[in-house]
């Protein structure tokens, strides 16, 4: 399978995912900010950074590039599409998940592991946990606080993937750290899966983050 | 006609702004006893237009789909003429 990692002037995970997709058996190839046409693709990533030095609010100008038009053409056919971090924000920023990813509540920049617990499996990322599973991956980010004003339309539609387990690092509404769009093919998580994609880092179960995407 | 434009970007009413209760916080250690402490960012440019309602129109576009986040964000924008 194909994966795309999308690059930005200022990813900075995106050889680190490459390396995880490669861990879990896809071909992964990155794609330059500049295209708008990847449809060989069969998913892509948005992997995490500070693309555009997090100017105006993080992934807001990431968001309007000619990248997110090719993106848009691959969720139009069905095809995975998987933000992490600045990627999420700018998932979040194009619209193509609800909600924002905002300030953090205690205005540092939060790097630590996390527990999680998996709220849906419905999603090709999350389909090999199990529904409340808990999980280990760390946070690395100064805007990961998620706010929604609809937090019941959220909840109705099984858009909530991820929530933090025990302690809220960054004051999300309602722990919540990864949504999805509707279809559950989109989706946007702070945690890093690809800094937990080997046990010698501390913990493996990013890494069924793209396993599930690429037996999808 | 050349316009000088700004837009002021404030956070809806309700929304939590740890910038501004950082400095309220930093304000305090110094003495300072302020209170409803708040943040604004400021953009600022020229623009050549045939008509301030046209200016309008155009920032106004450009602050649904690039300057402000629809779903934290309030925008007030200023529309000046330049003198000659």
């Amino acid at each position: 399978m194909k994966v795309g990692v999308i690059r930005f002037p200022g990813s900075n995970c995106d050889r680190d995912v490459y390396h995880a997709l490669e861990l879990a058996g896809g071909e992964p190839e990155y794609v330059w900010w500049k295209e708008n046409d990847f449809l060989h693709m069969d998913a892509v990533v948005i992997p995490g950074g500070f693309s555009y030095g997090d100017y105006l609010r993080a992934g807001a100008i990431a968001a309007i590039t000619p990248a997110i038009e090719g993106i848009k053409k691959l969720v139009a056919e069905e095809k995975p599409v998987l933000g992490i971090c600045n990627g999420a924000q700018i998932l979040s920023e194009v619209g193509l998940v609800p909600g924002v990813f905002t300030v953090n509540e205690n205005p540092k920049f939060n790097c630590q592991w996390t527990q999680l617990k998996v709220k849906t499996n419905r999603t090709p990322f999350t389909r090999s946990f199990e529904k409340d599973q808990l999980i280990k991956m760390p946070v690395a980010h100064a805007e990961g606080r998620y706010y929604n004003p609809d937090l019941d339309l959220l909840q109705d539609q099984d858009q909530i993937v991820l929530k933090f387990h025990g302690e809220n690092p960054n004051g999300s509404l309602e722990g919540i750290t990864g949504v999805c769009d509707e279809s559950g093919l989109v989706c946007a998580v702070m945690p890093h899966p690809e800094r937990a994609s080997e046990s010698i880092l501390g913990s493996s179960d990013g890494l069924n983050f793209f396993k599930g995407m690429i037996n999808y | 006609m050349k316009y000088d434009v700004e837009v002021k970007i404030s956070l809806k009413k309700g929304m939590l702004n740890p910038e501004a209760s950082t400095i309220q916080r930093a304000l305090a250690l110094l003495g300072y006893n302020v209170h409803e402490t708040d943040t604004i960012d400021i953009v600022k440019f020229s623009m050549d237009e045939d008509s301030e309602e046209l200016v309008k129109n155009e920032v106004d576009d450009m602050c649904q789909r690039l300057l402000c986040n629809p779903v934290i964000h309030d925008y007030h924008i200023d529309i000046n003429p330049q003198e000659d």
